[in-house]
């Protein structure tokens, strides 16, 4: 399992979790190639269909990433996202798929620095929990 | 669509030193819908924009890909490159290859398999993008300026002078902010209200601008062109058309004396009726209700002296807070910076002993319009100090406290070194603990070399305590050029506090949805290219609530953050972003899902001619974040440019290669 490179899939939020990715690009604060962002305009616009159909297809972990409390750019659509993962995260366990492929995170445009952190631990974890089971069926 | 071309950047070496380019290019010719694909050097140049319009014709593409930097850069670039060669703009797409990929990932095979996967992804994504169109919204020729200081100040004059009605609101009874309190300026000692002044009677007298002293902006709705802002006038308990500003119930208070006066920063005291400094704008008399007698008891003598003096029958106790509406087609926010309040650092013994001031204090002793009427005292016990000691860096460019420079320290420093051996002659001693000297700004340098003239003991180190002892204060400091430890006595400590955002920065921050910066100063678009921009379209900032910064900034960013406003102002029309939701109405239930997670009250539900209900998006409250359409469980709610099978083909993409 030494060799198991981990597949993520994130969404980041446009003003601030993508920003912030983009400032650790700026900054060039290394980290793993694993993840493969999808911008979308909020979190609150990430439809959990979206993270089954990305662990349906394979995908190792899912990361969720949008603004602070309080700093969403629409408001409340990073609260909503926070919900739905909460939620989605009950379904994964009846579903038999482990909750921690599942993370919700704020990062806001000034910190690249936690980006790359969270893209870090979050590449250990996966690689701890393993490939994920339905990978390869499609 | 099906005629896609891929166009590859190089950026130089920025993208090409780690990713394969021509591994990228090959891989996505092969990809279905992809007719071309070609890479350059710099694709934002010219010739790069060229030799996309050249393919769209050529090749008759319908949709384009652009692997480059990130979309927050140049996708509006991009958009017009394709839109000038006659394509639809929204049938664009970036990958961005460079900030989340070749300067994150140096290894070159990691990276070029991770570019070739996100290039695959835009493919897929473009292959179902649809051609969109961009509504005009109408303008408010209208500016909000956030903060009456000098920065608030320019821009609400700069905006008005270019013929736009401006709204200044300030939190204070008075505009003037922090330049207000000031003696003098560095580095040419012009006296602050000298020149401040009168730039405060232009917005006074200016035609176009409506000032909301003593008021504070409580919600901000809508977006750029069109912002919806209440305000909340607080009540002065004074008429204010009545009121002339002639101070006969500032002298006759019965609370006269008691009341630290905040603008002297607490070393005065003023009554619970008040002026804040004879320059006021607007020069109205306020009383402050946590401290006036009859507004607290009901009772204050027989009956308010205030009231019983005013000739102008202004002094009005039912006054209420009064909510004011108003819409703007942008908003300046200039609110300005507080000091860190040095007891944070206890060796210093700030607020412990009363000898040990702020540079603000010290201004405030220094003025002749201050507490002591210009006379520089020791706070304790009202003598002359025989030598002032100034500690810089208090809290600033210190890990544990605040990491940044406040870029006025040391200038205010040598300013106040100067204004103290002009006033108090040869015989003071001064001694000046720094870190670095930082004279960057323009005849900043020559300014310190004069200072240095003037027999000013220098010492480079941080001080380690500040003592009292039965003879005065003194101070520890290990000088970093002889290598030597001293111990300084000294009358009075004067600490440069170091640079901080305001305490209600956060609130604001959220009302206007600015974002702030790890510091807490509100962030800008692009700390190079866009520094007076926000995230926030037509949200822009100026002076120190972006950062510290001395008075010539503030005034320069603050110019520049108008002119940046009137950008927008001086359009009649604005194109609107169309990546907003819209309603499929035959998959619609009308369950009015959509219409519970909308914080924008933009999707109603309609009746149809059947008796059903349907949602309908209002477009122009639609901020386009897509939460209804994460919600929607029919599938109904759509958002342009991130429709449920756009975002599923990247993700199918994505989430099914290892």
């Amino acid at each position: 399992m030494s060799d198991f490179e981990p597949n993520i899939v994130a969404f980041l939020c446009n003003w601030c979790a993508y920003a912030g990715a983009d400032l650790a690009g700026t900054s060039r604060l290394i980290y793993p190639a694993n993840v493969k962002p999808i911008r979308v305009m909020c979190s609150g616009r990430v439809d959990p269909v979206f993270v089954l159909e990305a662990l349906k297809k394979g995908a190792d972990g899912v990361l969720i990433a949008g603004c602070h409390p309080g700093d969403c750019h629409y408001q409340s659509g990073n609260y909503k996202a926070n919900r739905r993962v909460i939620l989605l995260k009950e379904l994964l366990q009846q579903l038999n798929i482990n909750p921690r492929r599942v993370r919700f995170e704020y990062v806001s445009a000034s910190e690249g620095q936690k980006f790359a952190n969270v893209v870090k631990e979050f590449v250990e974890e996966i690689k701890e929990i393993g490939p994920n089971p339905l990978r390869g069926e499609q | 669509m099906d005629r896609i071309g891929v166009f590859v950047c190089h950026c130089g070496v920025n993208i090409a030193a780690t990713v394969d380019v021509d591994e990228v290019v090959d891989f996505a010719g092969k990809l279905d819908g992809v007719v071309v694909s070609k890479s350059y050097k710099y694709m934002c140049s010219d010739n790069g924009a060229n030799l996309i319009k050249e393919s769209i014709k050529k090749f008759k593409l319908d949709g384009v890909v652009v692997a480059s930097c990130s979309p927050q850069m140049h996708e509006h670039t991009f958009r017009r490159v394709v839109e000038e060669a006659g394509l639809n703009p929204f049938v664009l797409e970036i990958a961005n290859i460079r900030e989340q990929c070749s300067w994150v990932h140096p290894d070159r095979k990691e990276a070029t398999e991770k570019a070739k996967l996100l290039v695959k992804g835009a493919v897929a994504k473009v292959r179902l993008l649809e051609p969109l169109v961009r509504e005009k919204v109408k303008v408010t020729p209208k500016a909000l300026v956030v903060g009456g200081g000098i920065a608030g100040i320019q821009a609400s004059l700069d905006l008005s002078e270019k013929g736009f009605h401006v709204y200044l609101v300030e939190k204070e009874p008075s505009i003037g902010g922090r330049m207000a309190q000031l003696d003098k300026t560095f580095p040419t000692l012009d006296c602050a209200s000298c020149i401040l002044t009168p730039k405060m009677m232009d917005v006074k007298n200016h035609p176009n601008i409506e000032l909301f002293a003593y008021s504070e902006v409580v919600s901000v709705d809508g977006s750029i062109g069109n912002y919806r802002v209440k305000v909340v006038r607080k009540p002065r308990y004074v008429d204010f058309d009545k009121c002339t500003g002639c101070g006969d119930c500032v002298n006759v208070c019965r609370m006269k004396g008691k009341v630290p006066d905040e603008f002297n920063m607490n070393l005065g005291k003023r009554g619970a009726v008040y002026i804040p400094f004879p320059q006021a704008i607007p020069l109205k008399a306020t009383i402050d209700p946590e401290q006036c007698l009859f507004l607290r008891y009901g009772k204050c003598g027989r009956s308010p002296a205030c009231q019983d003096v005013c000739e102008a029958e202004a002094i009005d106790f039912t006054q209420r807070e009064e909510l004011v509406e108003f819409e703007v087609g942008v908003i300046v926010v200039a609110t300005g910076y507080d000091l860190l309040d040095p007891s944070a650092l206890y060796e210093y013994g700030y607020s412990r002993y009363k000898d040990v001031i702020t540079t603000l204090e010290l201004e405030r002793l220094i003025s002749s319009s201050g507490p002591t009427g210009g006379e520089i005292v020791c706070p304790s016990d009202q003598r002359k100090p025989g030598s002032v000691t100034f500690v810089l860096c208090v809290g600033s460019r210190d890990e544990t406290v605040c990491t940044w420079c406040c870029r006025v320290g040391c200038m205010t420093a040598l300013k106040q070194a100067y204004l103290l051996r002009e006033h108090l002659g040869d015989d003071v001693e001064i001694n000046i603990c720094y870190t670095d000297i930082r004279s960057f700004g323009k005849r900043y340098e020559e300014f310190y070399r004069r200072i240095r003239g003037v027999k000013t003991n220098f010492f480079r180190g941080r001080p380690s305590e500040v003592k009292e002892k039965k003879d005065g204060l003194t101070i520890d400091v290990f000088d970093t050029m002889t290598n030597k430890l001293f111990e300084i006595k000294t009358d009075l400590v004067v600490l440069v506090p170091a640079v901080v955002p305001r305490n209600d920065s956060s609130d604001l921050g959220k009302i206007l949805h600015v974002s702030r910066g790890a510091d807490g100063f509100f962030l800008e678009a692009h700390p190079k290219l866009k520094p007076m921009d926000t995230f926030t379209d037509g949200i822009f900032i100026a002076g120190c609530c972006q950062g510290p910064k001395d008075i010539q900034d503030s005034v320069a960013q603050a110019s520049g953050a108008a002119s940046r406003a009137a950008n927008i102002l001086s359009k009649e029309e604005l194109e609107a972003e169309p990546l907003i939701a819209f309603v499929d109405e035959d998959f619609c239930s009308g369950c009015a899902t959509c219409v519970s997670v909308c914080s924008f009250n933009a999707i109603e539900l309609m009746k149809k001619e059947d008796n059903k209900y349907v949602a309908r998006v209002v477009e122009a409250l639609c901020k386009g974040c897509g939460s209804c359409v994460a919600a929607c469980p029919s599938g109904a709610m759509q958002q342009k440019g991130f429709k449920d099978d756009q975002i599923l083909a990247v993700v199918d993409v994505l989430g099914g290669e290892a």
